[in-house]
């Protein structure tokens, strides 16, 4: 199994899909993304799947997931740079993924988790 | 019949399952989409015959009607069969705990889809994409 490594900058913590996926390997990184968020304090989660071949239900429940779950962690996600070949599979094969913010990349994405902030006042 | 089996039996081998597909949907010259959609199809039927069966295997294979290739994937597994194929094909029936979109989704994403299943009789999926 291999592990997604988890980076900080200031209070966002990203993470970039670099491998291929096994089913465990996500379960993992989902545990390992809900303690990070805990343990530094951080108010975003950017996840940057530029270089995922395919999402498929398991890794799509996967993004609900942490979306979900960083909320509850007064943490939002945003998901970047998701492939056009891959959004149109994904609405095929039945998966909205709602809930799930996405921005068009890493750039948008911490954008978009700013004015979430300041919004916020 | 230039097919390829592979086994089925572990996480691992469902990302290997993936790779092949993607390489010979590449080689036939299935387009970018297309590969993306038979290479997502194939990691739900994989996923399926490892949570629902506890394994089996995977044969990859180039055809042609003529003109057009094609990619076929043959999933089969010795597991314990679906009672009622019409529930297990339904968007959101699940008995794996998942969302239900592995079969029904699956269908979507391929050209022809053929399930042969019986209870305690495994089961036998047969996908196949074409170029266009």
């Amino acid at each position: 199994m291999e592990r997604v490594p988890i980076l900080k900058l200031g209070d966002i913590l990203i993470v970039s899909i670099q491998i291929d996926l096994d089913d465990q390997s996500v379960l993992t990184l989902q545990e390992d993304l809900a303690e990070t968020v805990v343990s530094r304090g951080a108010r975003g989660v950017i996840i940057d799947i530029t270089a995922v071949e395919i999402v498929d239900s398991f890794i799509g429940r996967m993004l609900s997931t942490i979306a979900a779950m960083t909320r509850m962690l007064d943490a939002e996600t945003v998901v970047v740079g998701m492939r056009p070949a891959v959004a149109i599979t994904l609405v095929e094969l039945g998966l909205s993924l709602g809930g799930v913010r996405t921005a068009l990349n890493l750039e948008k994405g911490v954008v978009m988790l700013e004015h979430a902030r300041s919004a916020e006042g | 019949m230039s097919g390829q089996e592979l086994p089925i039996a572990t996480n691992g081998d469902v990302v290997l399952v993936r790779q092949k597909v993607r390489s010979v949907a590449a080689e036939i010259g299935l387009s970018l989409v297309d590969q993306t959609k038979i290479v997502t199809a194939a990691s739900e039927l994989a996923r399926n015959v490892l949570v629902h069966a506890g394994g089996g295997r995977v044969e990859v294979e180039k055809v042609s009607t003529g003109l057009r290739p094609g990619l076929r994937l043959v999933f089969s597994d010795e597991g314990p069969g679906i009672s009622d194929i019409a529930q297990a094909m339904t968007d959101g029936f699940t008995t794996g705990g998942g969302l239900g979109l592995g079969l029904s989704g699956s269908r979507r994403l391929v050209d022809e889809f053929d399930l042969v299943s019986a209870p305690g009789e495994g089961t036998r999926i047969m996908v196949t994409k074409w170029a266009r």
